[in-house]
């Protein structure tokens, strides 16, 4: 357990000193800032139309009308922002030589990817408490039902942290950043793609395997909060597959 | 303490490292002498566990490479060619970090990095970020983070490029009195940097190992005659036909100078007295008799010239 802290606080050292954390909350913020404003902007005019027809205080429904758009809009950004933060995890090692250092400390393959894969999550966590700012400054002035939002949440908790462990794989597989930057979102465009596929085949054998493999299913599951086993066992074992990938292409590195 | 038993290194298609063996003893210091690309960095890398050997039998300190490879590694402290900084950090930030991976108790740490700082004489910039240090302090925060464990074998890769001659006499200083204790590997293609520092040369040219040996017992065994140099107040007209038939003479030369001769003879036979003599009875006047040793360029190039190359 301790190479992993070791590496760990190594990491988010390195990340905190260095300008890539500040522009890429700040981008991620600024964008999940933007759409939910302009979906609250939206929920306050259909509210505002529902008061003059029908002449009474509406109760409309701000899951619906804001946060699920926004959990929606929220995963978009997700999959544009999340590779930059997880391309230099192993290919910045590679180009700095440091991973010399790494691979001849008496330390196991799978603890140097558990830290660094734990580094990203650490960061995209702080980045997700963050956003819980928009909720929570909208129940100052309305009331709306709050499960939901956990479920919205745990659903971009998953479905970041899937990405992160698919940018920690592409980042180990090359030495240059933005390569592994565009690798990551190509496979992650792939996957979500899958979804659409899968509602094109409709309702075949294929159809269902893809649309299982494909997050869109499971995250909007989790989004209108349904909370099942399925899903939740779906991003772990994603996570686990692209930690055992990441695993054995450092291994097949040291080979070459 | 190292033995390293038949080991080839293939990537792809090409061969880097062909079928090469050598045992280190402990305390030990040991040379590895070629040109780039020789091979060097390759088997250093494979002896520290980075990569692993194609094929063959690497142990360290009674440890398998291949077994295990953290109880290898947990004993060797490994500077590669390119010191592994993280730019960002303060060195003192960066050595604890190290010291940590390498498994140094916690408690232990501090002195032990004060130790190494005080040692690669590090103290004046220990707070300073590393990105912002000179080639010749990276060096030494890395040389400071291969010593960080107090392991018993250590591996230099080049310990000395890009420092300024002062910085490279503390060094090999700093390399020489770690002798003894530690059991050392360094590669280098300063030649007389492995006069100065190793017991044993091992010289590896395109992947193999050509020869292994003391400097002096490598350039006795490649000298195929020995060589003398003199010089003299005043010349016979026919000097170097007189010079030839002293006895055990083989062939004589002028040299750079008037009055001086190469004088080249069997192997095995000290011809000093008998030029000497020579030159007493003929009333030249010596000024000067130089046995012509072979430096370990001379060898060093004669080994790894392959139109001669020696029997191993």
């Amino acid at each position: 357990m301790r190479p992993v802290t070791t590496i760990l606080a190594k990491e988010l050292r390195c990340y905190f000193v260095s300008p890539i954390v500040y522009v890429i909350a700040a981008v991620f913020l600024g964008l999940v800032g933007l759409l939910s404003y302009f979906a609250i902007v939206n929920a306050s005019g259909q509210a505002l139309r529902m008061m003059q027809v029908s002449n009474t205080y509406a109760q409309i429904n701000l899951n619906e009308l804001v946060f699920r758009p926004m959990f929606f809009s929220m995963n978009l950004v997700l999959m544009f922002v999340l590779p930059l933060l997880t391309m230099r995890t192993f290919a910045e090692e590679r180009k700095l030589r440091t991973f010399e250092l790494l691979l001849t400390s008496p330390v196991g393959i799978n603890e140097i990817v558990s830290a660094k894969f734990l580094s990203v999550v650490v960061i995209y966590v702080i980045l997700l408490l963050l956003t819980g700012l928009i909720p929570l400054a909208l129940s100052a002035y309305v009331s709306f039902n709050w499960d939901p939002i956990w479920t919205g949440f745990l659903a971009l908790l998953l479905q970041g942290a899937f990405m992160l462990a698919i940018g920690v794989v592409a980042s180990a597989m090359t030495e240059n950043q933005i390569i592994a930057a565009f690798l990551s979102f190509g496979i992650i465009l792939l996957i979500w793609l899958l979804g659409l596929f899968a509602t094109v085949l409709g309702d075949s054998t294929l159809g269902h395997i893809l649309s299982y493999i494909s997050f869109t299913e499971h995250y909007e599951r989790l989004v209108r909060g349904l909370v099942s086993i399925k899903d939740i066992v779906y991003y772990l074992s994603g996570m686990a597959f692209m930690w055992f990938a990441a695993h054995q292409v450092i291994d097949a590195h040291r080979w070459k | 303490m190292i033995e390293v038993q038949h080991v080839t290194k293939r990537y792809g298609p090409i061969t880097a490292v062909q079928d090469i063996s050598f045992t280190v003893a402990e305390g030990e210091i040991v040379a590895f002498l070629g040109p780039n690309g020789a091979g060097k960095t390759t088997t250093m890398r494979i002896l520290t566990g980075y990569m692993p050997a194609t094929d063959g039998i690497v142990q360290v300190a009674g440890f398998d490479c291949h077994e295990s490879p953290l109880e290898v590694k947990r004993r060797i402290g490994y500077l590669p060619e390119h010191p592994p900084l993280y730019l960002e950090l303060t060195v003192q930030e960066y050595l604890i970090f190290v010291g940590r991976m390498k498994g140094v108790e916690t408690s232990q740490l501090p002195r032990q990095m004060e130790h190494v700082i005080e040692k690669t004489g590090l103290g004046n910039v220990r707070g300073r970020v590393i990105g912002n240090l000179s080639r010749g302090y990276r060096q030494r925060v890395g040389l400071a983070q291969a010593l960080i464990h107090d392991p018993p074998v250590l591996i230099l890769d080049e310990p000395t490029v890009g420092l300024d001659p002062n910085q490279i006499l503390e060094i090999r200083a700093l390399i020489k009195g770690l002798a003894g204790s530690h059991t050392i590997i360094l590669s280098t293609h300063i030649l007389p940097e492995a006069t100065a520092l190793c017991d044993r040369v091992i010289i590896i040219h395109q992947g193999h190992i050509v020869a292994i040996d003391t400097h002096e017992q490598l350039a006795a065994r490649l000298r195929r005659s020995e060589q003398l140099r003199i010089t003299v107040k005043t010349s016979l007209p026919d000097m170097e036909q007189q010079l030839r038939t002293v006895d055990g003479v083989v062939s004589v030369s002028t040299g750079e100078s008037a009055n001086s001769y190469l004088i080249e003879a069997e192997l095995g036979h000290d011809i000093r007295e008998a030029v000497t003599q020579f030159v007493m009875t003929h009333q030249l006047g010596l000024l000067e008799l130089s046995v012509i040793s072979m430096s370990l360029e001379d060898v060093f190039i004669r080994l790894t010239n392959e139109d001669e190359q020696p029997n191993r």
